[in-house]
């Protein structure tokens, strides 16, 4: 277990193994995205009180539960780059704030459009939706805060900082719906309570719920060794990468 | 299959706007998230590759003047 975490501090051995693992996670998310695209779409059945605009589910839930989990990725990996300096962290907090930026986005816009026919309002300054649009300007902020200073090693130190104190948003999100009740509509909130699930609803949300997740991973891979290719390319290990193939 | 025919599909009981907009708003950023990243690895792969062929080619002079 330690040797693997020590191995993926090392750029060589984390390129060649990010290089593996995108060959198999690109045509599994794919999969995974457009099975359940058509589950939600055309085989589930619509909602008895909303009808078939209760279809948006199946993007905007996975899209936030994914906006969320990727903030976590950003903020361990900015503490694990504060505390022990390992470039690799730098690299990983780097690469998950744009990723988290659009699903955090993906949330906003879906939620919106699905408030219109709900609630009849593309907005509402609710609890839930303003926690959620500080998370976007959170991601936002991390890589407009890298591209602010000239040095790269004072930056990666204030993004993973302000990625910590934005920690305190999240439960702030979690909670938003038991604090501020009365504020948000209890039709946009089925999952928790008396409103349990049925199983021709929830097993494509869960299948989208999955597939986001390796979106997530794709993404996060795929910008880590863009960052990688172009911060090493005086490096010995990768040009000979390059001479071999 | 829930809907009936293709234009059901398409109307959704009236909220087909709001699903195929959500759907489609959707779709759009998240294949310039993967596509984007691989174009700009494929850029850098190149950029590697022909950074090899041009040292390569300053320094094969000198190497073969060593030889003799």
């Amino acid at each position: 277990m330690w040797a693997f975490i020590h191995k993926l501090g090392s750029p060589p051995w984390f390129f060649g193994f990010s290089g593996t693992l995108v060959r198999w996670l690109l045509p599994v998310t794919v999969t995974l995205l457009l099975v359940g695209a058509v589950w939600g779409l055309l085989v589930a059945p619509p909602d008895f009180r909303q009808g078939n605009s209760y279809r948006i589910i199946y993007i905007h839930v996975p899209a936030a539960v994914v906006a969320l989990a990727g903030y976590y990725v950003m903020a361990f990996a900015g503490a694990v780059s504060l505390i022990w300096r390992i470039k690799m962290a730098d690299v990983t907090m780097r690469a998950a704030a744009p990723v988290g930026a659009v699903l955090t986005a993906i949330a906003l816009v879906t939620g919106a459009i699905w408030g219109k026919p709900t609630w009849g309002a593309w907005w509402v300054w609710d609890a839930r939706i303003t926690s959620m649009l500080i998370l976007l300007f959170l991601y936002l902020g991390v890589v407009a805060l890298f591209e602010a200073y000239e040095n790269k090693t004072a930056a990666a130190r204030a993004c993973a900082v302000l990625s910590l104190v934005g920690m305190v948003n999240i439960p702030i999100i979690y909670k938003s719906v038991d604090w501020w009740y009365s504020l948000h509509q209890p039709a946009s909130i089925k999952f928790t309570g008396e409103s349990a699930i049925d199983s021709s609803m929830l097993y494509p949300l869960l299948l989208m719920i999955l597939a986001f997740y390796c979106l997530f991973a794709l993404t996060l891979l795929l910008n880590m060794r863009a960052e990688l290719l172009w911060t090493h390319r005086d490096s010995g290990w990768l040009k000979q990468l390059v001479g071999d193939t | 299959m829930y809907f009936e025919s293709l234009a059901a599909v398409w109307h959704m009981d009236g909220h087909g706007f709001y699903v195929w907009l959500a759907y489609a708003l959707t779709a759009l950023p998240l294949v310039l998230m993967v596509w984007l990243p691989v174009k700009r690895i494929r850029q850098h792969w190149r950029w590697l590759q022909a950074e090899q062929r041009r040292s390569a080619a300053a320094t094969q002079p000198t190497a073969m003047g060593s030889d003799v």
